[in-house]
């Protein structure tokens, strides 16, 4: 087991597509954790002069009202991978474990499980969000991640269903079945592994989806009552005309972190379907 | 050692399970010590389905499955994991009987850590070459190697190995060679008749007379379900006497001798006249109407037939 | 001579390099006859038999040349060979069963491919049914879906349309492999009569189960990684093969009759080279009994005696 463990690692390590998606996410995480000790103001700061170009003093220029871009950037870089992170963890999480159960145990369980997920499929979620934010007078970051990661899950499970399903009538899980092990440990050592690729994709769409739920939450006035968000800065620069007003220093970096964020992890995606695939890894 | 008494297996399928489909019905056997039996029949007679029922991975509608006197309804948790300690089975496809992204080798360290946790590596190590080597392999040529890195015949030999390294009586051979190529198929049936020397019970479940044929001391002949005639191999083989068996074996090609006639009642449509009769009696040239569902006949000792004009064939 | 093949080679491209899975091959199929091709798997009887009617990547046309009925088959070109398909070479696919949409009946289906080919399906229903009879389906099977019937039945549609235009060569691929000795039988029993009636005038039957050659073939070639071993009437490579890989074969082969407790059987200890870099020399050395030094150097083809050829230094060195 230890050796499959460091020659995994060694693959990763050799695969560039990985290398690539792996330097970017880092870079964009780098800048969300430190980038706020360099930021000489608080986001929503009047720092100075609005309208101004990117300089010496302001790095990324400044907002109609003078607020400092920077600063909001590095902020919301810092909550928009928080809410990615949460709230696709939590969708990622219970998407598995119900997709999973629902696929191996089969039967009774699987149609209950699946009337339930059907149900929270069904439900719309923007308006069920809307109807929470309103009636929540304090709104955090976090607290929105949450939302949409519980929200978010079903059509994760129904895909890890069917993935299962396929998955199960393979031999190698009547191997194991015959060799006495237990349905949760068949689910995650043998199941799970040969899914680690597709869970890690799912993890991507649901950061990535985590991100632009939150954008548009933002962008109708319900996201965090506090704070800032990079869709919170799009919200205002398109709120206040800043393509139109050639303040492209406002508008275009969010958006610039947000796709470069999201399409960094697919390419890490790919890179990882040849690692952990020994039948890619050869050609 | 195993006996299987009146078992059935309905699947429901389509819409709440409205339609009903008897893939086994009431059929009974029993291995002994160290005796392979084959069960022989074509696609749809329900064969893997009795392998998969007496390796409990899918549960029985009806009757009854008895290892050494207990029955296997009552083998739960630790006490089936106690099971798979002495039956084992090595299914058709060898490379989807292999986790696609670990190496090989994964499945002994399976059974290790499932039934012999308190061994230190180099005690199981001494296991494992043992085992390699009951099933002639080398060791430097399958141990740390993908499966997608082994041929069909050495991942077969490796699963059969595997089920040694237990203290496996009873194995299910379920088609573990029809995957195979000619070269190496033979080598891997050898195999099993050797470890049948040792003592090994083996149900080997194949559609190939030729292969039950060099092997089995029994041989039981599946059709729809039902069994059409059981007995000594030999028996079975030189003097068959239902009409069923006596088709499959003028169509087995061989290459000592040629098909005299091409014909082959095939089995067209489900009739519905034909509910209560026997199984074959829509393909059976003898049939008539008198012709039954009919129970195993004892002809001779250790000669049984589902067919009441066994004399007339 | 319906079909004449000189030294084809076929290699599969992948980004390790190329895959020699048909390296140099000639044989000759005569009008009327229904040659067998078999070897194990990955021997590339398949890539051979699928290069003479679709050649496409990974697929890649190196060298040789096909004659079919005296006129060059133009193999190598895509877009050329489409005017042969179909009526000059035609194939049975190994998954016949589910080479047909599901979703379209089988009239349309036949007719759109009759119309793409300048024919009519209107002119041609009188001989479609009577070839329909012929494999034992009923006409009202033109009304069906495909998805209608059971998997050996589309089989047998297959049969009866890739045969419609009575293509010169038929190419048959492992259509057996999947079915019950009963359905094996009755679609041998087809090929034949089809061979019989004219309907095509030869048959390449592809398989690795020789017992169903010695059925149905005229002669059979054997293939061992890219090579061929021999070539004989189906009689002579049954009963009196002189090939050591084709002894072996045939020794191995498991028959009613022959018991392990009476006599038990041999395999041939080893496995085929890998055809990305294989050996020098004959690619049967290493697994073979009788090799020697010689065997280094690559055997000929040689003519035994007439239709019976073998490549191997040692012909009737080993006897049994």
């Amino acid at each position: 087991m230890k050796f499959r463990k460091s020659e995994i690692l060694f693959f990763a390590l050799r695969n560039t597509k990985l290398r690539i998606g792996v330097f970017i996410v880092a870079l964009f995480a780098f800048l969300a954790i430190f980038g706020p000790y360099f930021a000489k103001y608080e986001p929503q700061d009047f720092a100075g002069p609005g309208y101004n170009p990117p300089s010496g003093e302001y790095w990324l220029g400044t907002t109609t009202f003078g607020r400092d871009v920077f600063s909001q950037f590095v902020y919301g870089l810092r909550s928009t991978f928080l809410v990615g992170f949460v709230g696709g963890s939590i969708a990622t999480f219970i998407g598995l474990f119900v997709g999973f159960l629902s696929g191996y145990k089969g039967g009774l369980a699987d149609e209950l499980l699946m009337m339930f997920t059907n149900i929270v499929l069904v439900i719309p979620t923007m308006a069920l969000l809307i109807i929470l934010a309103a009636y929540l007078k304090y709104r955090g970051v976090f607290l929105e991640s949450v939302f949409i990661g519980f929200t978010a899950w079903p059509w994760t499970a129904r895909a890890v269903r069917s993935q299962t399903l396929s998955l199960k009538t393979r031999e190698f899980v009547n191997l194991a079945r015959i060799t006495g092990m237990k349905p949760l440990k068949i689910i995650v050592v043998e199941i799970l592994p040969n899914m680690l690729s597709y869970v890690f994709m799912v993890f991507i769409l649901q950061f990535g989806g985590a991100i632009l739920t939150a954008a548009t939450l933002d962008f109708i006035g319900l996201g965090p009552t506090q704070g800032i968000s990079l869709g919170l800065m799009m919200q205002q620069a398109v709120l206040w005309n800043a393509i139109q007003l050639g303040m492209w220093w406002w508008a275009v970096p969010p958006g610039i972190a947000i796709t470069a964020i999201v399409g960094a992890m697919y390419f890490m995606n790919t890179g990882l379907d040849e690692v952990f695939n020994p039948k890619l890894r050869e050609m | 050692m195993i006996e299987l008494k009146d078992i059935t297996k309905v699947y429901s399928l389509g819409a709440f399970g409205k339609r009903k489909l008897t893939a086994v019905d009431n059929v009974s056997f029993s291995i002994g010590e160290g005796k392979i039996i084959s069960l022989i029949g074509e696609s749809g007679s329900g064969k893997t389905t009795i392998g998969k029922m007496m390796l409990k991975l899918i549960p029985i509608t009806k009757g009854q499955i008895l290892f050494q006197g207990k029955d296997l309804s009552l083998f739960k948790g630790e006490k089936l994991k106690e099971y798979y300690r002495y039956v084992q089975g090595v299914f058709q496809d060898p490379f989807s009987s292999f986790n696609p992204i670990f190496k090989a080798d994964r499945i002994f360290e399976l059974v290790k850590s499932e039934f012999f946790p308190e061994l230190t590596g180099r005690e199981w190590q001494i296991h494992v070459l043992d085992a390699l080597e009951s099933v002639g392999l080398n060791p430097k040529t399958v141990l740390n190697k993908f499966p997608h890195q082994l041929s069909g015949g050495q991942l077969q030999r490796m699963l059969i190995a595997r089920a040694l390294l237990l203290d496996t009586k009873f194995l299910v051979a379920d088609e573990i060679i029809s995957m195979l190529d000619a070269s190496t198929r033979i080598d891997v049936l050898n195999i099993l008749a050797e470890l049948k020397k040792g003592g090994l019970s083996i149900l080997f479940i194949t559609h190939d007379l030729s292969l039950g044929y060099y092997i089995s001391d029994e041989s039981i002949i599946l059709y729809r379900g039902s069994v059409m005639e059981a007995g000594k191999t030999e028996k079975v083989f030189s003097t068959p006497l239902h009409p069923y068996t006596r088709m499959l074996l003028d169509a087995v090609p061989r290459i000592d001798r040629k098909w005299t006639t091409f014909e082959t009642p095939e089995r067209k449509a489900v009739r519905s006249d034909t509910i209560g009769m026997c199984k074959y009696y829509d393909r059976c040239p003898l049939a008539t109407k008198e012709c039954e569902a009919q129970g195993l006949i004892k002809v001779e000792e250790d000669h049984h037939v589902a067919c009441w004009r066994w004399n007339d064939v | 001579m319906a079909l004449k093949i000189k030294d084809l080679r076929i290699y599969y491209q992948t980004l390790r390099g190329d895959v020699k899975a048909v390296d140099g091959i000639s044989f000759q199929v005569k009008d009327g006859e229904i040659m067998g091709l078999a070897g194990e798997s990955g021997c590339g009887k398949s890539t051979l038999s699928n290069a003479l009617i679709l050649l496409k990547p990974p697929m890649k046309y190196i060298s040789g040349e096909v004659f079919l009925n005296d006129k060059k088959l133009p193999i190598d070109n895509y877009e050329a060979m489409r005017a042969n398909r179909f009526r000059g070479v035609s194939i049975i696919p190994q998954y016949a069963m589910n080479a047909l949409n599901p979703i379209r009946k089988l009239k349309q289906i036949i007719s759109d491919l009759l119309e793409h080919h300048g024919e009519s399906f209107v002119k041609m229903r009188d001989m479609i049914e009577e070839r329909l009879k012929l494999v034992e389906l009923d006409e009202k099977v033109l009304d069906l879906y495909p998805i209608e019937l059971s998997g050996g039945m589309n089989q047998r549609m297959v049969m009866v349309i890739s045969t419609l235009l009575n293509p010169s060569l038929l190419l048959a691929d492992e259509i057996t492999s999947a079915l019950d000795v009963s359905s094996q039988k009755a679609v041998s029993k087809m090929i034949v009569e089809f061979r019989d009636r004219k309907i095509v005038r030869s048959v390449i039957f592809v398989t690795h189960d020789i017992s169903i050659l010695y059925q149905v073939a005229d002669s059979i070639m054997i293939m061992y990684a890219g090579k061929q071993v021999e070539r004989a009437p189906t009689e002579t490579i049954v009963k009196n093969p002189l090939h050591p890989y084709t002894k072996l074969l045939i020794s191995s082969l498991p028959e009613v009759g022959i018991k392990y407790s009476q006599a038990p059987l041999k395999g041939i200890p080893g496995r085929p080279p890998e055809l990305l870099n294989p050996p020098e020399g004959c690619r049967f050395k290493d697994r073979c009994p009788v090799a020697s030094e010689k065997c280094d150097e690559e055997p000929p083809l040689v003519e035994i005696e007439p239709g019976h050829q073998v490549a191997c230094w040692k012909v009737g060195a080993i006897d049994d």
